[in-house]
């Protein structure tokens, strides 16, 4: 193991993770939105909208992240719609996680009971009403498993944005195996990379989990 | 004169071959997928033991496999593995190495979850007649765990054939790399070959993913809301 | 004590789920101040009487009237007629999220835009008169099954409504708690609520009733006064009925 090697390679890591953590935020941030969009839809089954809906979720669970950003990043240009990879992995990862975080949502609304729906409409509270105050948050609350499965999900998928000429850990790690067949230092610090962001993310959102599950409000 | 994209496919072979190449990536997933069924509903029998130290080792193991993207996975087997003990793997092979591994650790937690939702006291019941632990597997334990199970088994394919589609990215001759092939080699004839070849990629994905998506989830909604 | 002033009025209405008839030209009127208890086996449409008065089932043919306004079938407008007419279910149907008394406050702030301090200043009076005010701070799952019952009770009454539907509200309460519940609505009744009441419990629809429906399979089949009701019911359906709880008391009640 070659450590001087390593030591001089760490900043083109931090960059790459930097860069990584940056788009999958934008991505995760953006996804939660096209969910949060989608799942109203689905809950309102607002017409026409709803058929759109259920097709591009079942388009986005059912091909891979890697196709889906080749169809953007190599075909799209032929269109004249030409992306830079950065914009090319957001929308990827987007197109990708809004169905996601759709389900998750969705999963949460449907464990709604209608009774609590009932007894705001019984009070007099709009349906939009209804939704904001009862529903909603209630829903929230119980997507948040699926919706951190979701996070940590989405942050392992960015590591095919290498693909498409994104700079991100996985092409550091390939550069470097290519270029100085330092294998295993290459390796080793990426599969360290990964360990030092993805292991606080998951721990956080256990505790979250298990706070919600022992102090939470439900009956 | 330029050729319309979608005359790429009735060009000698090419429909076909992207059809192999498909298969090579279903058949890598189904390989690992039966692999991961077998090694995963034993992992979730060790992981269900009350023994600390199975519990810690087996908790690592998921706990990595589930941390590290597959691609990084990948990268680990196929460069990694080839140069620490100087094997040289295929890239076939490491991929199903990887999927296997990563299966295994998936319907691993799966068996475990169905098993530690089987009451206490179907294991007593199974121990007052007299039967050995591993009967009492077989005969009381594993028929109640399969049903709800299977739904997500077949689940768990969809995932595999998803992920598959990295292999491409270890030098695996599949479907995208096929597609790379007829892109480059049409690229005087076809300019536009690209947004034809991988817009038709992921319709085959699409085309294959979601029937099984769709089965895993009617059986999931009929098994699962049939208890047992 | 009846007076004149009808609240609501009930003409010729039909519900169907499906093409199955569930009610059949029901034709009723409750008058200010009055307790009307619905009584019926099950699956006669009582429940579905008290969704459709509420808006919450559509129906197929007939009118109801609030105050003289038709409000069925009014999908625009049915919130702003809700606000007039409270209703408590069957299951606890508190919002979990929210503290017993921000379950109270929410119609009032949100529906009817009333000030805070006024609707919190009403909501605490109330809580304590049913003796939880300790309990505004406590989210519905620290409550008993009674407790919430209440909660659920007072929340539909901050809203002044001119009418209470009360759904089978101790159906799903243990035994010891049923007391508690009923006791708040006897209460109600004294102070002259207008209310109409789906139950099981006899004993207490002969106590509170001004008067009784009988319904069986989506019909009318009888209305009196309590006493009239329970000790001397006109038809063979009723006494059937009625039958079946004496049948209960014979096994109970050996020393009566």
């Amino acid at each position: 193991m070659d450590f001087d090697f390593i030591k001089q390679y760490t900043p083109l890591y931090v960059e790459a993770a930097l860069l990584t953590l940056n788009i999958t935020v934008k991505g995760v941030l953006l996804s939660i939105l096209l969910g949060l969009i989608c799942s109203l839809v689905r809950y309102f089954k607002i017409p026409v909208l709803n058929r759109i809906t259920v097709i591009y979720i079942e388009l986005s669970r059912n091909t891979p992240l890697l196709i889906q950003l080749f169809f953007l990043y190599f075909g799209l240009p032929k269109l004249g719609i030409m992306l830079s990879s950065e914009a090319c992995a957001i929308i990827g990862l987007v197109f990708l996680g809004g169905s996601y975080m759709a389900e998750a949502f969705r999963s949460g609304l449907d464990s709604i009971s209608d009774i609590q729906k009932e007894s705001g409409l019984s009070i007099g509270l709009t349906n939009l009403q209804v939704f904001r105050y009862i529903i909603l948050p209630q829903a929230i609350s119980v997507s948040i498993p699926a919706f951190s499965a979701n996070v940590i999900f989405l942050f392992k998928e960015t590591s095919v944005f290498s693909a498409v000429a994104l700079a991100d850990l996985m092409f550091v790690a390939k550069d470097l195996i290519g270029l100085y067949y330092k294998t295993d230092e290459a390796l080793l610090m990426l599969v360290t990379a990964y360990c030092i962001i993805l292991l606080p993310i998951s721990a956080v959102f256990r505790i979250i989990e298990r706070k919600l599950r022992y102090a939470g409000f439900g009956n | 004169m330029q050729d319309l994209g979608i005359n790429l496919f009735f060009q000698g072979r090419n429909f076909v071959r992207i059809l192999e190449g498909l298969w090579v990536t279903v058949s890598i997933s189904l390989i690992a997928v039966i692999i991961s069924i077998f090694l995963g509903i034993i992992l979730g029998m060790v992981m269900n033991l009350k023994n600390p130290v199975t519990k810690a080792v087996t908790r690592i193991y998921l706990e990595f496999i589930r941390i590290m993207p597959q691609l990084v996975l990948l990268f680990l087997v196929y460069f990694g593995v080839t140069r620490t003990f100087h094997i040289n793997l295929s890239g076939e092979v490491s991929a199903i190495i990887v999927f296997t591994m990563w299966g295994t650790a998936e319907m691993g937690d799966l068996v475990r979850g169905a098993l530690s939702s089987i009451p206490k006291h179907q294991y007593e019941s199974g121990k007052a007649i007299g039967l050995t632990g591993f009967q009492i597997y077989l005969y009381i334990i594993i028929p109640q765990t399969v049903r709800r199970l299977i739904p997500l088994a077949i689940n768990l394919v969809t995932r595999m054939i998803k992920t598959t589609s990295l292999i491409v990215l270890i030098g695996v001759v599949e479907v995208v790399k096929v597609g790379q092939q007829i892109i480059e080699a049409s690229r005087l004839t076809t300019p536009t070959a690209s947004l034809w070849i991988y817009g038709f990629i992921f319709f085959l994905y699409f085309i294959v993913c979601y029937p099984i998506s769709r089965l895993s989830a009617k059986l999931e909604k009929r098994w699962v809301s049939m208890g047992g | 004590m009846e007076s004149t002033e009808k609240i609501l009025e009930i003409k010729h209405l039909k519900k169907e789920f499906d093409n199955t008839p569930v009610l059949n030209d029901i034709s009723l009127d409750i008058h200010k101040g009055e307790v009307v208890v619905v009584l019926g086996p099950s699956g006669c449409g009582k429940s579905t009487l008290l969704r459709c008065i509420n808006g919450l089932e559509g129906i197929q043919e007939g009118e109801i009237l609030l105050n003289g306004d038709l409000i069925s079938n009014q999908k625009k407008s049915m919130h702003l007629v809700r606000q007039h007419i409270g209703m408590v279910f069957q299951s606890y149907d508190l919002f979990p999220h929210m503290t017993v008394l921000d379950n109270i406050l929410l119609g009032p702030k949100k529906a009817q835009k009333r000030k805070k301090e006024e609707a919190a200043a009403e909501a605490e009076e109330l809580l304590k008169r049913i003796g939880l005010y300790e309990k505004k701070k406590a989210y519905p799952r620290q409550l008993s099954g009674g407790q919430k019952q209440r909660v659920a009770i007072v929340r539909a009454l901050c809203m002044h409504p001119k009418v209470m539907l009360f759904d089978e509200v101790t159906a799903a309460l243990d035994p010891e708690m049923v007391r508690e519940v009923l006791d708040v609505m006897l209460e109600l009744a004294r102070e002259g609520s207008t209310m109409v009441i789906v139950t099981h419990e006899m004993q207490f629809a002969r106590a509170i009733a001004d008067r009784i429906i009988f319904l069986d399979e989506g019909n009318i089949v009888e209305e009196s006064g309590p006493e009239e009701f329970f000790t001397n019911p006109k038809t063979e359906r009723a006494k059937q009925f009625l039958n079946i709880f004496d049948f209960d008391s014979v096994h109970h009640g050996s020393n009566k």
